[in-house]
């Protein structure tokens, strides 16, 4: 198998493939018919959605225009703040939309959105008991991803930085570590501000990018899920072609032998 | 009686069910992308037709939205 054929190089969650690298998440989007464009745009197949209290003057259906792109829903539990929270949230996301996959976030704090680890890592344990497929927001540390991954994880989604700050990939280092540790797929959710940081995200070893923001409110959204599309492809190349390593000194590309004295 | 529809005091006829209370705020029968829970707890869609709401029960209805 060649290393550029993107289409024999799925991405496989708790066995199911997906042909796209990029996970969308929905939030920002200024309409629905800007989301359905920057979801063709992306070509992801994955798509979060979001569950809150009932409004009558909704207009328009979320669920009709997702089906209609042809994604699979990954429904989130943001705003949850406790482990029970999030667990209920989660059953009520999995009668609601008939998928028992699930975004889990138990956010720590108001103005980071920083995973609270203890309550994280409580909620993963009881949705995985209770047959969920559990993909963990969590934050760049490795030995929580380990734990995330032995309590039954399907994935780990460590932050590049707090959610919609658009400040990229903080600590890279981490996020090497976590990748060359993990046993299942990890997924850069949070930060990426452009297609770049996402290019980094995979060239790092990351599997997949999860991004809302950098899209959903960027002045062209479709433009920016192209761009970030063609980022996550391309640091998936170049993480599979085998980069140069970095020297300290130059290193000619042109031979030295056989240079015109005059 | 009074429920607690969504953090807000509701008066709806005793017996009222699940499903009927849905009627009254318009959600469509299939209602795919609706969640429901009753005293924090979910009330699964196939039992909505039959789950009698009580006198001061916290009543949860949830859709979808974009997020994440």
């Amino acid at each position: 198998m060649s290393v550029t054929d993107t289409a024999a190089d799925p991405l496989t969650i708790s066995g199911r493939e997906l042909g796209s690298r990029l996970l969308l998440g929905t939030g920002g989007f200024r309409s629905l018919e800007s989301l359905a464009a920057a979801i063709e745009a992306s070509g992801s197949e994955l798509v979060t959605v979001a569950l809150r209290r009932i409004d009558p003057e909704a207009r328009g259906s979320l669920v009709d225009v997702l089906d209609a792109a042809g994604v699979q829903l990954l429904p989130n539990t943001a705003g949850c703040f406790t482990a029970r929270d999030a667990v209920l949230t989660a059953k009520l996301a999995r009668e609601a939309f008939g998928t028992d996959w699930v975004k889990l976030e138990v956010i720590g704090d108001d103005r980071t959105l920083l995973p609270d680890a203890p309550a994280l890592l409580e909620a993963a344990e009881e949705l995985v008991d209770a047959g969920f497929v559990v993909l963990p927001y969590t934050n760049d540390d490795p030995i929580l991803a380990r734990r995330l991954e032995d309590v039954g994880c399907a994935a780990v989604m460590p932050l590049g930085s707090p959610i919609g700050s658009g400040m990229g990939l903080l600590n890279t280092y981490n996020l090497r570590l976590i990748r060359e540790h993990a046993g299942v797929p990890v997924i850069l959710d949070a930060g990426v501000g452009t297609a770049s940081d996402a290019a980094l995200a995979m060239e790092l070893g990351c599997d997949a990018v999860l991004c809302a923001s950098a899209i959903s409110r960027a002045e062209d959204p479709v433009a920016m899920a192209k761009a970030i599309r063609l980022g996550v492809e391309g640091g998936r190349l170049a993480a599979r072609a085998g980069r140069i390593p970095r020297r300290l000194f130059a290193q000619a590309s042109t031979p030295e032998d056989g240079v015109a004295r005059f | 009686m009074t429920i607690l529809l969504n953090g807000e005091a509701r008066d709806l006829a005793p017996g009222t069910t699940v499903r009927a209370l849905l009627d009254a705020l318009d959600v469509p029968g299939g209602a795919r992308g609706v969640a429901v829970a009753v005293d924090a707890e979910v009330v699964p869609r196939g039992e909505w037709e039959t789950t009698e709401l009580d006198e001061g029960a916290r009543v949860e209805v949830l859709r979808a939205i974009q997020g994440g």
